[in-house]
């Protein structure tokens, strides 16, 4: 296993290369190409804010601007469950490769998890116009630096359960129909469409064992309240949980990689 | 010094049956084990103990039937599964023409496709850039390079796959079954490239059904049969122990159908059937007797007072033989009866080709031959020097009527032979035939 983690680095060519291609063939042939990473969170965007505006007006008044709250939220977590839904498929998607040439498999998670988060970078520069549109002036230097920091454990967490996820779904073609309902019930198991401190005192322990709760709550203190990043405690914790998931997805890959020839 | 060593390798797969099929979570889950549950009689050996050796720098060649363990043989070699249990060795880098393309992304030009590729088969982006326009110009596509793969034609999607896969300059080259893709031309252009392979002292390793290239082509060679080694060594001895036993089992099916065929002819002749039949025979002049031929179907008719009771086909040793190579002497042997003594018979034998075209077509009466008489049982023979057709499966008609045409025994399309030849030619008649050209044009001999 160790050996195969460390031939990952053989291929960082063969995966820049796949992301770059991911992207390209993405938006190929659509009218606005690139632009669609930048519009599709914009829709979201406006979407959410008119239904918590209009329809559901009610919430707590330290949420203005709500929409930027929202955005905080929803551009990781597109990140995240975007990344899981893809991966799960995508050995399947990739069986000719599996199948008919030599080629490192995890390779195909990896620039699944890697495509979307260049998507996440893309929905930043909009995060940063909303950010100073709504002249919401808290960025503080010392708070921005914790912003790579977050993202890298976001994306350590990502790519064990990526891993985890495709390798499983060979075997096992039911995960994609589960995924997409538990994707949806931890979607509003994490504090995206409401902050951490509206739920119950039984609800707050349980959100807390969440990962992507503390992954939240690191974007939205950095990025949306004023103040220190207080949030740093839980994000090392949640930091270690993220390499553990990592080992231990990879380990899973690792142990079924030999049947996906067979089996895809 | 081995190229690739196979050491007592066999591979055994999981068989899909109506139970597995539908193998969920769920079900794994309550069953506990998922490998434990697996009964030898859901496996099947794909591959079992077969060892070989390629010496660095020579071309080995595995041939067999479909379904014989040739590709899994090789993926094992390129690494793509493992096998059950034995051990398989490489030395140097590998590029295996497995599937050609596989990888290519529809949507993205050409180019970047080659880059991709190229990256997937282990080069790095610079060596890619310095060998693509070799890649392009071998693939034929210098015009299309910059449009999506998934505009290309299937014969220019396994070009450029191919120009990639073979630009890898790998150690060991692992080849199955490609050549069929390209035109003649590119086919050509590929053998080139392998001969150049093998004169740099390269290890190729060929899957092929092409047998005469295994023979031109390989230092040694490996027949394959239901996953086990039958015979290994001397490429000549290896594809002509095959030949045979390809042969072998064509007869033998070749057989089975000429026996089946008689036998539905024979329940098939229901009187009233047989009744119009032979109306529409006795009604016709003697003259038209080829025109009913061609109007008829399959099928056995007749009086059957004069009957052919078997008929058999036989080579130059005289053994009973379906198969038969061109320019080898061919028998039609009939065992006739004569239920009561006759004087007016006519023997017919037509020989059709698959498209139903009669290759030949005679009868004792267009030979001039004047029946006399025939009582009792006996034997007929149409005995064929040489038989000048090409490659290809013949029927045959056999019969015996009277002089008017009236059918004792007409047996219809109901006996079936092989011809095989090595040389491709086309039409039906093989005439005896030599080039012979002036000394100042001249034929290159198989540049292999």
């Amino acid at each position: 296993m160790l050996h195969n983690l460390r031939q990952l680095v053989r291929y960082r060519g063969l995966i820049q290369s796949l992301v770059a291609r991911e992207l390209k063939a993405r938006y190929r042939g659509s009218v606005l190409g690139f632009f669609w990473s930048f519009i599709n969170p914009l829709l979201l965007l406006s979407i959410y804010s008119f239904v918590f505006t209009f329809v559901l007006p009610s919430r707590p008044t330290d949420l203005e601007p709500y929409a930027l709250f929202l955005f905080c939220g929803i551009l990781p977590w597109t990140w995240f469950s975007s990344s899981l839904a893809e991966s799960s498929q995508v050995l399947i998607a990739g069986g000719n490769l599996i199948k008919k040439v030599l080629f490192p498999a995890e390779v195909l998670p990896i620039v699944t998890v890697l495509a979307n988060m260049v998507h996440f970078f893309l929905g930043l520069p909009i995060l940063f116009l909303f950010i100073l549109y709504y002249r919401h002036a808290v960025l503080t230097a010392s708070e921005i630096l914790w912003l790579p920091a977050v993202i890298a454990v976001q994306l350590v967490m990502t790519l064990g359960l990526a891993l985890f996820l495709s390798a499983i779904t060979v075997h096992f073609r039911d995960v994609k129909d589960i995924l997409g309902n538990l994707l949806t019930f931890w979607f509003f198991a994490t504090p995206i469409i409401y902050p951490m401190d509206v739920a119950p005192a039984v609800g707050r322990q349980l959100l807390n064992l969440n990962p992507v709760t503390h992954l939240a709550i690191s974007y939205q203190e950095i990025l949306f309240y004023p103040g220190p990043f207080g949030h740093w405690r839980w994000l090392l914790a949640t930091a270690a949980a993220s390499c553990a998931l990592f080992l231990a997805g990879y380990f899973v890959f690792d142990r079924l990689r030999d049947s996906f020839a067979e089996e895809v | 010094m081995n190229a690739i060593d196979v050491a007592n390798v066999t591979k055994i797969y999981r068989r899909y049956g109506q139970k597995r099929q539908f193998a969920t979570l769920k079900s794994a889950m309550l069953r506990g084990s998922v490998i434990a549950d697996l009964k030898p009689e859901e496996t099947f050996a794909a591959v079992r103990n077969v060892s070989f050796r390629v010496a660095t720098g020579t071309t080995f060649g595995i041939v067999g039937r479909n379904g014989s363990g040739k590709s899994t043989i090789l993926k094992m070699v390129a690494g793509i599964t493992k096998p059950t249990s034995g051990r398989v060795t490489v030395d140097g880098r590998i590029s295996a023409l497995i599937e050609l393309g596989a990888g290519f992304h529809p949507e993205i030009s050409g180019r970047e496709n080659v880059f991709i590729n190229g990256i997937m088969l282990g080069l790095s982006k610079r060596e890619v850039a310095r060998r693509f326009d070799e890649i392009v110009e071998f693939a034929e596509l210098r015009d299309f390079i910059d449009a999506p793969v998934k505009t290309y034609s299937s014969g220019m999607y396994m070009r450029l796959g191919f120009a990639v896969a073979i630009n890898v300059d790998p150690d060991v080259l692992l080849i199955d079954e490609v050549l069929a893709v390209g035109d003649e031309a590119f086919t050509h252009k590929c053998l080139d490239k392998f001969g150049e392979f093998r004169r740099r002292g390269k290890t190729i390793l060929l899957v092929t059904h092409s047998l005469a290239l295994v023979e031109r082509f390989c230092d040694e060679a490996l027949w394959l049969e239901a996953g086990e080694v039958r015979a290994a060594g001397d490429p000549k001895r290896v594809v002509g122990a095959y030949i045979t036993d390809v042969e072998k089992s064509e007869e033998e099916h070749l057989a089975a159908t000429n026996a089946r065929a008689r036998e539905a002819a024979d329940q098939g002749s229901v009187p009233g059937e047989a009744e119009q039949t032979s109306e529409e025979g006795a009604a016709s002049a003697p003259e038209e007797i080829p025109a009913n031929m061609f109007r008829a179907g399959e099928g056995r008719w007749g009086s059957r007072e004069l009957e052919i009771v078997d008929v058999q086909f036989t080579g130059d040793s005289g053994r009973i033989a379906h198969i038969f190579h061109t320019g080898e002497p061919l028998s039609i042997r009939l065992k006739v009866r004569a239920s009561r003594p006759s004087t007016d018979f006519v023997f017919g034998i037509g020989i059709f080709n698959a498209d139903g075209s009669c290759c030949y077509g005679t009868n004792t009466g267009l030979e001039e031959l004047t029946s006399e008489e025939w009582s009792g049982d006996g034997e007929v023979v149409f005995g064929i020097e040489s038989l000048d057709l090409v490659e290809g499966t013949y029927k045959v008609d056999v019969a015996v009527h009277k002089r008017d045409g009236y059918p004792y025994d007409y047996h219809r399309m109901l006996y079936s032979f092989r011809v095989k030849s090595r040389t491709k030619d086309v039409g039906i008649y093989r005439p005896r035939h030599r080039w012979t050209f002036s000394p100042n044009i001249r034929f290159r001999t198989m540049p292999l």
